[in-house]
């Protein structure tokens, strides 16, 4: 029924749901490769010609875009935070948001507001872009 | 409004095999068939929930005469790669959908998660298109900003 690259694209999107509903966790690659059915040198190859991006560099946009909701939408701590999505130190975590968001934690949650659209929506839409730093400096009060 | 239109009545969901779809759509979610004609150039297979029958989704699949063969193909693509949306549905007893869902095999792609606007859980057809389905609380969108506000203050 599924022809070999299809069947190939549905074994991918079970490794990348894996990824979304485990993203909290510690990414085991051979776990994820063995969902795929691939070797761990095929995963990440594979992975990247299915969706565009690595496993890393999605876990982490996917690590990211969760942060980002809960800055905006809880006030819990930044470090609270890092530690909620998956990140084993602030440090870490603050520069991975600020190279994929293009500010700083603290600063992203002073100029977001709580939105109330299903967190689907938000999880699916506010992921950052592969490649791209998102611009959040227009929305300073005060501008740039 | 001026335009008269009413009601939403058929939603299109883009299936590989619309036996599957079936198994899956009723005999896992609970949707009922409706029409099933075989036109010769295709099946026209449309189900509903008991619940809702004037919401009619069309199990479709791609291909002749629709599609020609490169389109097909890349709409069979993007089913599979997850990227053709999916369907929401709502539930009276969110963890009973859940363990049923679950027990039938399904993909997970969220766990239950509560939520200002409800109780959600996600999952996957056998195809790749996503089902969302939520318990929605019973609040107002602005009882729901006020508690972020809450949070937030």
């Amino acid at each position: 029924m599924l022809t070999p690259s299809e069947d190939t694209n549905r074994r991918m999107l079970r490794a990348r749901d894996a990824m979304d509903r485990r993203f909290a966790e510690p990414l085991d690659v051979p776990a994820l490769a063995g969902i795929a059915h691939l070797s761990v040198s095929q995963f990440a190859r594979v992975f990247k010609e299915t969706f565009g991006e690595t496993p890393h560099r999605y876990l982490q946009r996917r690590r990211v875009e969760r942060a980002m909701t809960l800055l905006r939408q809880t006030d819990r701590p930044v470090t609270e935070v890092a530690w909620d999505v998956g990140f084993a130190s602030l440090g870490t975590f603050s520069r991975t948001f600020s190279t994929i968001v293009g500010c700083s934690p603290s600063e992203f949650r002073a100029t977001h507001e709580p939105v109330h659209v299903p967190s689907c929506f938000i999880a699916a839409w506010t992921r950052p872009r592969e490649g791209t730093v998102v611009s959040e400096k227009r929305d300073l009060p005060g501008g740039p | 409004m001026t335009n008269h239109i009413k009601t939403l009545r058929i939603t299109t969901l883009h299936v590989l095999d619309q036996e599957e779809a079936l198994s899956f759509y009723c005999g896992v979610l609970g949707f009922e068939v409706k029409d099933d004609v075989d036109m010769g150039f295709m099946r026209w297979l449309t189900i509903a929930l008991p619940t809702d029958p004037e919401h009619l989704v069309l199990l479709s699949v791609p291909g002749a005469p629709m599609h020609d063969q490169e389109t097909a193909a890349q709409v069979r693509d993007l089913l599979t790669k997850g990227a053709l949306g999916g369907i929401f549905l709502t539930s009276d007893d969110i963890h009973a959908t859940y363990d049923a869902v679950v027990a039938a095999g399904a993909e997970i792609t969220q766990e239950v998660v509560e939520q200002p606007y409800g109780t959600d859980f996600g999952a996957r057809d056998p195809f790749g298109n996503s089902v969302r389905v939520s318990q929605p609380a019973e609040v107002s969108s602005e009882e729901i900003q006020r508690q972020y506000d809450a949070a937030r203050a």
